[in-house]
């Protein structure tokens, strides 16, 4: 029986500025940084009131598991804001909002009502993109 | 907090009614990044209302409706979690202290272990061990099939 997800893991152009994104910006707690040879390291944070998942910061770049067309693919897709990587939830959305927006985080959505609840979007420093939702969002008590 | 400001967040007028109370927003959410770069120094939570034009009981009500935690709470935490990050490269228990903004390693030892559930000597010892660990055998710090991937267990360095 499956029980929970572990590791999971979001494909980034740079591994430096990717740090600098998930951990100075949104506040994601490092895991594992372990140096794995010159061009290797092992990177992966976790969203603050998760310490049980880790997201593995996956360095997209030409190698034995990128062939060169596999990887200027992948770069290119990622930029063009192709991968949705999931929604991530806050307990107040418009501080959330205003404190990534003032950390220079490019918001491709303000905070708008929707049927389900607030939602808004923002992008990483490379180019994916993650929907953010207060978490009352997804209290169900008035769902069957 | 003598005369450094809070840190100014962009508005223009187009932006001003974006969604309601947004300058309340706005407002304690200086407040918050005022705390996140300035908690190694001495922080007067009484200036930071007044710099944010809230009566201290406004500030504080609204601080924690939105964070979970008063003012004073968040500075604690924040200290903590900094005090966490020097611990984990090694700093002395005395240094990540007087680091962070405390004047007292009585208290930051009794706070650290009211905030963790271990002392700070406990912390920098369990790490220390997992630095050793990491050190002697890296691989066994990642999941196979990433550093099958990775074409780690190719590289003779990395292994046992």
């Amino acid at each position: 029986m499956i029980t929970k997800m572990t590791i999971t893991n979001i494909h980034v152009l740079n591994q430096d500025s990717a740090y600098d994104f998930y951990v100075n910006k949104l506040g994601f707690k490092v895991v594992d940084d372990i140096p794995m040879g010159p061009d290797s390291r092992w990177l992966t944070v976790s969203p603050p009131g998760q310490p049980d998942l880790q997201i593995v910061l996956f360095p997209v770049k030409v190698s034995k598991m990128f062939p060169k067309e596999t990887a200027e693919t992948l770069i290119s897709l990622i930029k063009q804001g192709v991968f949705g990587c999931g929604v991530l939830t806050c307990s107040d959305i418009y501080a959330t909002y205003e404190e990534l927006k003032a950390k220079g985080v490019e918001f491709i959505k303000p905070p708008t009502k929707e049927f389900y609840g607030t939602e808004a979007f923002f992008k990483d420093d490379s180019g994916n993109y993650f929907s953010l939702q207060p978490i009352n969002n997804f209290s169900h008590e008035n769902s069957i | 907090m003598g005369t450094k400001q809070l840190p100014h967040i962009a508005q223009s007028p187009a932006q001003a009614e974006e969604y309601p109370k947004v300058y309340l927003y706005r407002r304690i959410v200086q407040a918050k990044l005022y705390i996140d770069a300035n908690y190694a120094e001495e922080i007067d939570l009484d200036n930071i209302s007044d710099e944010a034009y809230f009566s201290k009981f406004h500030f504080i009500r609204l601080f924690k409706s939105i964070y979970g935690k008063t003012p004073h709470q968040y500075l604690q935490a924040t200290r903590i979690d900094a005090a966490q990050q020097l611990l984990r490269q090694n700093k002395s228990v005395a240094e990540a202290c007087f680091s962070v903004g405390f004047q007292s390693l009585t208290s930051f030892s009794g706070l650290f272990k009211k905030l963790t559930g271990e002392t700070p000597s406990a912390f920098l010892l369990r790490h220390k061990s997992v630095r050793e660990q990491i050190r002697a055998t890296p691989l066994s710090f990642i999941p196979g099939c990433y550093a099958h991937r990775l074409g780690l267990h190719e590289n003779s360095n990395f292994e046992e």
